[in-house]
């Protein structure tokens, strides 16, 4: 169980450009942190940093003590602009992967649904889903399997306002549940959030 | 397990799924047994010496048609993100599509070879061989398949690089199972070529992911 994330000194450079240095910050169970800035400032990369794809120049990620990879391959989601779902497989089929993939049993899959309001969808092929019905079916990953640390790259944006508020709901309750939420926004996230801002 | 038995069915059912991709490949393997004649002449003759060679070599080309979807479709759509983020090693998840590419398109093209071989006038004794040879060596197109895919990840025209990376490491199997066919066919002891072509098969399975997980890290990051 992940109880704590810190970044210690993190520097990030892609294309032999330095997107961001020495940048520090901890957050504890019950959080939240809003990662602004402007477009290609780095924030997608430090998402992608703290699950370990993408490598550091200095600096590191820390778990509350926990090994990284232990932590990294059962304690967190990474939600982001590429959703992982093919267009020619079932939303219910791509769902039941990931729930069994991600290790989720299978009354916290029937509770995403729920939750998601996915039931009406799950016949439907991916490419016939609109945007915002794509993102709330990635976004069901993080019911159906749940793992303290959620890392979401914009989780907002294709959604519409009332989905937005919903949103706000379940992210409270995860934090209210112990866990853990970094997210990239542009707009304000809609729930009490740290905010950092990246390559000021 | 759960987890490992979950991603082999997802693999065989997405190389199943729309498009129809194994039954493309089985066109193309005909298509490309029934060309060879043409341009060699249809004496029965000069046919049946060199069938089992052209049903051989047109099964390593025809395996080669699938293999660029193998990686690049879960690299480009974030899946294989959400892969390496999870308990089972990556060496495990390359080796899980591999096998699913080979059940899914392998295997059919390993019983639609000795109907090539026959259909192009080799004797039918040799069926067994064929289909042996064509399994085992299937095996071999799958995982080294895998690397040269795992390593065009990203490339423009990244099918072009896949089929020049691995066409070279085709070249042992189609050595020794055309031996071993060879071999058979004109009486001489086969056995060794068979077991040449397992053991390349073997290196294959056990050394291909991890070359495929170090180039799938690489590609990520």
């Amino acid at each position: 169980m992940i109880s704590q994330l810190s970044l210690e000194n993190l520097a990030i450079c892609r294309g032999g450009r330095t997107l961001f240095a020495g940048l520090s910050h901890t957050l504890t169970t019950g959080q939240a942190l809003a990662l602004t800035g402007r477009n290609g400032a780095g924030k997608t990369s430090l998402l992608r940093a703290i699950a370990g794809l993408v490598a550091l120049e200095t600096g590191q990620v820390g778990f509350g003590g926990l090994d990284p990879a232990e932590a990294r391959a059962g304690g967190l989601h990474l939600i982001g602009h590429l959703e992982g779902l093919k267009p020619g497989r079932t939303a219910g089929e791509e769902l039941t992967f990931w729930r069994r993939w991600l290790g989720g049993s299978s009354g916290a899959f029937e509770s995403a649904v729920v939750t998601l309001e996915l039931s009406t969808l799950l016949d439907l092929e991916v490419r016939r889903l609109s945007a915002g019905q794509r993102r709330r079916l990635a976004l069901a990953r993080l019911l159906a399997a749940p793992r303290p640390l959620w890392l979401l790259d914009e989780p907002l944006s294709p959604l519409d306002a009332g989905w937005r508020e919903r949103l706000g709901q379940i992210m409270a309750g995860h934090l209210a549940g112990g866990g853990l939420i970094v997210a990239a926004v542009h707009d304000p996230l809609p729930i009490p959030a740290i905010t950092l801002e990246i390559g000021s | 397990m759960s987890r490992a038995g979950a991603l082999l069915a997802r693999e065989v059912a997405l190389a199943w799924g729309k498009g129809g991709g194994p039954l493309v490949t089985l066109g193309f393997y005909v298509g490309t047994a029934t060309l060879l004649p043409l341009a060699t002449g249809p004496e029965p003759a000069r046919l049946a010496a060199i069938a089992t060679g052209m049903a051989w070599v047109a099964l390593a080309l025809a395996a080669l048609l699938s293999l660029e979807r193998l990686f690049e479709r879960d690299f480009e759509d974030g899946a294989l993100d959400l892969m390496v983020l999870s308990p089972v090693p990556l060496e495990l998840v390359c080796a899980l599509k591999c096998l699913g590419q080979w059940i899914a398109t392998g295997a059919p093209l390993a019983l639609a070879a000795p109907l090539a071989a026959i259909g192009l006038g080799a004797k039918p004794e040799l069926v067994p061989l064929i289909l042996a040879c064509a399994l085992v060596g299937g095996l071999a197109f799958a995982f080294t398949g895998g690397i040269g895919a795992a390593l065009s990840l990203g490339a423009r025209r990244g099918g072009l690089l896949t089929a020049v990376i691995v066409l070279p490491l085709f070249v042992p199997p189609v050595i020794f199972g055309g031996a071993a066919l060879d071999a058979f066919a004109s009486g001489l002891p086969w056995q060794a070529g068979l077991a040449l072509l397992g053991a390349y098969t073997a290196a294959a399975v056990a050394l291909g992911p991890l070359a495929m997980a170090a180039a799938c890290r690489n590609a990520l990051s």
